[in-house]
């Protein structure tokens, strides 16, 4: 088990190590591949009036004059040691982890991703719980209710949920729900700490429109594991020793859907990110995914990296501790190893 | 100068220009206003005090320090923390050009040879935390804006060019930070001397420039700054601002109202929120849950229709003309627009109807016929050469061009356009439709905006290794000058090599000249003549194509008191604005 653990953890290492790569490449080298200068890309971090002496200034300190491999280098010392910029007589001190620093903020990256952790956390989280247990939930009742005016409602809501943005449904229940009916208040971000109430009502739009893709996705793959664990031998079997119908969809029906659903359950929430950017971005709540956007509108290429980088890390950190806990709830796969 | 939406600065407003339905008083409808009201005067008025003032921003705030910002919201909402030598008047209209003094005592004055300019300071005034505003202070405040490879680089950079001071290194590069700085002498606390290379008439509007904002060199962290802004208003920070999280500001007593009359201070609080959507900004104005977008530039497209069509939202809407000027750029340089009648032709065959159709029509701009908005001294509207305001083209007299320089068969020419700003390709769209009646064909080369005026318009090498004979443009000047607003377009001495705003790289000596001159007459009617001629002179070369002058829908939300449109900042004086909001 040990030597399984340490092998997934180095193949997450290597996989990491390509991401930032293939990040660097993107936004480093592609760029210079498409024909810009280095006096171009050092333009664009020096205003609307730039000097010539300025320009150079901002090559020195961006080391956009070195050689790729070693800008690339910097880069990844920086995560294990820190990395220092100067400004005149002042020195930031980016401490490690340094995932860069923001030269149109003038923020170190890896503190301003924290400080967004919080609400791209509690979007993700409360998202995650309400698809999980609504979709599972509605998926069971299809289930066991198949064909009923229920089961056609909820498998064609189901339908629109996975294939409708959350860029639509979001503006929608803007729209509708907040501004014309004022059903639910404003979309907003208060700390757990400081209010659990306000935290929760801020966020419960924003959770509901996350929620609704993921959740048909679950409610339909629900549904159609327990069609076919129900038509099992030993569901008749647990039926015919007169156990309740209760007991037999819950404990035997259910359980080994489950197990399929736990999985896909862990990878979305490593991709909860990916999600996180546009809901944040409609709501105009200040998380990570909103912090990406803005960085990208501006060419904050330090921010770009320094998200992509740390949305890797979450991915792989997710997929690690899926994979370790695959055994745990699956039997079969501990037999095969 | 400036770069329209992102620039900074001033033009006045005729009557005119804001709409013909608004303002003249036809009954008024509440509290709210008429629409267009807000263009040409104060709707709202009231000197209550009191509330919270809210603001929201699509983005993030550009930046809070005032050394370190070249956008027109900045320079109007930094106003409430940073104090500069002039100011603008506050009032609507064509009257808020005239500057009065802040921080200083008096108007500067010039020496004789126009080269020596010497402004005095109030006595007394204070920063937040109760000491005393010196001359020195706000001289470090220029250097490190200014000066060095170092400097702040958001800003502008005129005091760098007009300061007898080539061989200052700036503040940052360690020791004495003045040191060297001779350009500016301070003789006493309350004195600033600023010696030229050379005369300047407009000098006054640059001592107006958020840069003259006093900054004790002790609290200076560079461009750390900005987290906390040393403060000479009447509001100062509560507790420090990070980028993307909003600021506060709220009220500091140790701001003397005695020493600053163009301040209003109406409200007890202000707040600022950053990375709201511009839809929701919209809806919340609309709402009452917001009071002013600080971006200043007007509704987006998703509210703007359903408001102007609105008869009851109508009357919270104000259309007024922004100063902003979008126009092509025809280079000098590149074949065969190097040939003046070749110019000639894509001016009389561009249709101008489809340009003012890209900006929303006649609530998002009127169709120009000249460079400079009839706002600014020295503007001729009648000035017409092409028959642009009929908005059609004309393609008999473009063919009689094209056969004059040799290309009666037509010819092929780029028009670069900044992709991501989608009036500005519809608009390129609707001229490559008109040139092609003529036999004219452009192909539109698109350029992400963040790089096109530093690196591709704005470089005369890849100008013409790229073929770019026309580029799409937006210009609003700094301030409300002929000078502020023409020199870096057409003045051939201002072409660089990256960053050029002289796109059709026009070098007409006559009025490279006409601009040496003008910085030494100080009458402004002489002044005006002198711009009027330097426009004719350019649309006689052709190498501005005008297109339209721009026009901002605001939303005016009733819980707004104070309100008008001040040309100067092109947008609502946010120093004169109270709110009924009590939250």
């Amino acid at each position: 088990m040990l030597k399984y653990i340490l092998r997934r953890l180095g193949a997450s290492a290597l996989l990491l190590l390509v991401v930032t790569l293939m990040t660097f490449v993107i936004f480093y080298v592609v760029p210079r591949i498409a024909g810009r200068t280095t006096e171009q890309l050092a333009t664009m971090y020096v205003g609307r009036a730039p000097t010539e002496a300025a320009i150079q200034a901002t090559i020195e300190r961006l080391n956009l004059d070195q050689p790729l491999a070693l800008q690339f280098w910097e880069f990844v010392k920086g995560i294990f040691v820190g990395a220092e910029y100067t400004f005149g007589n002042d020195v930031v001190q980016c401490s490690a982890p340094c995932f860069g620093y923001s030269f149109q903020t003038y923020q170190e990256v890896f503190p301003a991703i924290l400080d967004r952790v919080p609400v791209t956390f509690s979007l993700g989280l409360g998202a995650a719980l309400i698809w999980l247990v609504g979709g599972v939930l509605v998926g069971v009742v299809s289930a066991v209710r198949k064909g009923s005016f229920f089961d056609r409602i909820a498998m064609g809501l189901a339908l629109a949920g996975v294939s409708l943005p959350i860029f639509f449904t979001g503006q929608l229940a803007l729209a509708f729900l907040v501004h014309s009916w004022e059903i639910f208040p404003n979309a907003e971000y208060t700390p757990f700490t400081d209010n659990p109430a306000a935290w929760a009502s801020g966020l419960l739009l924003p959770w509901l429109t996350l929620a609704f893709l993921h959740a048909a996705q679950y409610a339909r793959q629900t549904r159609a594991g327990m069609l076919e664990t129900m038509g099992e031998d030993y569901i008749r079997t647990a039926r015919a020793k007169g156990l309740k119908e209760s007991r037999v969809i819950l404990k035997h029906g259910l359980r080994p859907t489950l197990t399929p659903i736990l999985t896909i359950f862990g990878l979305d929430i490593g991709l909860v990110l990916g999600g996180a950017v546009l809901t944040e971005q409609v709501y105009s709540l200040n998380g990570i995914g909103r912090y990406a956007v803005t960085a990208i509108v501006q060419s904050d290429l330090p921010v770009i990296l320094g998200v992509t980088l740390f949305g890797a890390l979450f991915i792989v950190v997710c997929n690690l501790i899926v994979d370790l806990l695959y055994p745990l709830v699956d039997p079969r796969v501990r037999a095969a190893r | 100068m400036g770069f329209v939406a992102l620039g900074a600065a001033a033009t006045l407003l005729l009557s005119a220009c804001g709409g013909g339905d608004g303002g003249d008083g036809d009954g008024g409808s509440g509290a709210g206003g008429v629409f267009d009201q807000a263009s040409t005067e104060v709707v709202n008025a009231s000197d209550a005090t009191g509330g919270t003032l809210r603001y929201a921003i699509s983005a993030n705030m550009e930046s809070t320090d005032p050394g370190n910002t070249y956008y027109g919201y900045v320079w109007n909402f930094s106003r409430y923390y940073a104090r500069t030598l002039l100011t603008f008047s506050p009032v609507p209209g064509q009257a808020s050009s005239e500057l009065l003094p802040d921080l200083a005592e008096d108007m500067p004055e010039v020496s004789d040879d126009g080269t020596e300019w010497t402004i005095k300071l109030k006595q007394g005034l204070k920063y937040e935390d109760g000491s005393e505003i010196v001359a020195e202070d706000i001289k470090y405040a220029i250097a490190r804006s200014n000066f060095g490879p170092q400097a702040l680089p958001n800003g502008p950079k005129y005091f760098q060019q007009l300061l007898d001071a080539d061989d200052y290194e700036g503040p940052y590069g360690g020791g004495d930070p003045l040191a060297g700085f001779d350009a500016i002498e301070t003789p006493d606390d309350y004195t600033l001397v600023f010696k030229l290379k050379a005369p300047f008439a407009d000098f006054p509007y640059i001592l107006s420039q958020t840069q003259t904002a006093p900054v004790p060199a002790e609290a200076d962290t560079g461009e750390q700054y900005q987290g906390q802004v040393v403060s000479s208003g009447p509001y100062k920070f509560e507790g420090s601002y990070t980028p993307g999280d909003g600021l506060v500001l709220v009220r500091n007593d140790q701001w003397d109202p005695e020493s600053d009359p163009t301040r209003e201070a109406l409200p007890d609080r202000v707040t600022v929120e950053e990375g709201v959507e511009q839809n929701e900004i919209d809806q919340r104005l609309v709402n009452g849950e917001l009071d002013v977008d600080l971006a200043g530039t007007g509704l987006g497209p998703a509210m703007k229709g359903d408001l102007l069509a609105d008869e009851e939202a109508r009357a919270n809407i104000d259309n007024p003309v922004t100063g902003a000027h979008f126009y092509v750029a025809i280079n000098t340089k590149v074949e065969p627009l190097d040939d003046v009648a070749c110019r000639q032709a894509i001016q009389y065959a561009a249709s101008r109807e489809g340009i003012q159709r890209a900006y929303g029509g006649e609530f998002g701009g009127e169709i120009a016929t000249q460079v400079l908005p009839p706002s600014i001294p020295g503007a001729n509207p009648e000035l017409d050469p092409y028959e642009a305001a009929s908005g059609t083209g004309n393609v008999e007299m473009a063919q009689e061009k094209l056969e004059e320089c040799g290309e009666e068969d037509g010819f092929t020419v780029n028009i670069g356009v900044r992709s991501d700003r989608p009036a500005e390709v519809a608009a390129v769209e609707s001229i490559q439709e008109s040139l092609a009646a003529a036999n004219i064909t452009a192909e539109i080369k698109s350029f992400p905006s963040d790089t096109f005026t530093n690196t591709q318009a704005g470089s005369p090498d890849f100008v013409a290794d790229n073929e770019l004979g026309l580029n799409y443009y937006g210009w609003m000047s700094d301030w409300p000058s002929g000078y502020g607003y023409m020199s870096s377009i057409l003045d051939g001495d201002s072409i660089k090599e990256a960053g050029n705003s002289n796109i059709s790289e026009l070098d007409d000596p006559e009025i490279n000249q006409l601009f040496d001159d003008v910085t030494q007459v100080e009458d402004p009617e002489e002044q005006a003549a002198i711009y009027s001629q330097i426009d004719e002179l350019t649309m006689e070369s052709a190498t501005i194509l005008p297109g339209v002058f721009q026009k901002s829908v605001l939303y005016r939300p009733e819980n707004l008191t104070n309100v008008y449109f001040n040309p100067s900042y092109h947008m609502y004086d946010y120093m004169a604005l109270g709110t009924t909001n009590n939250e």
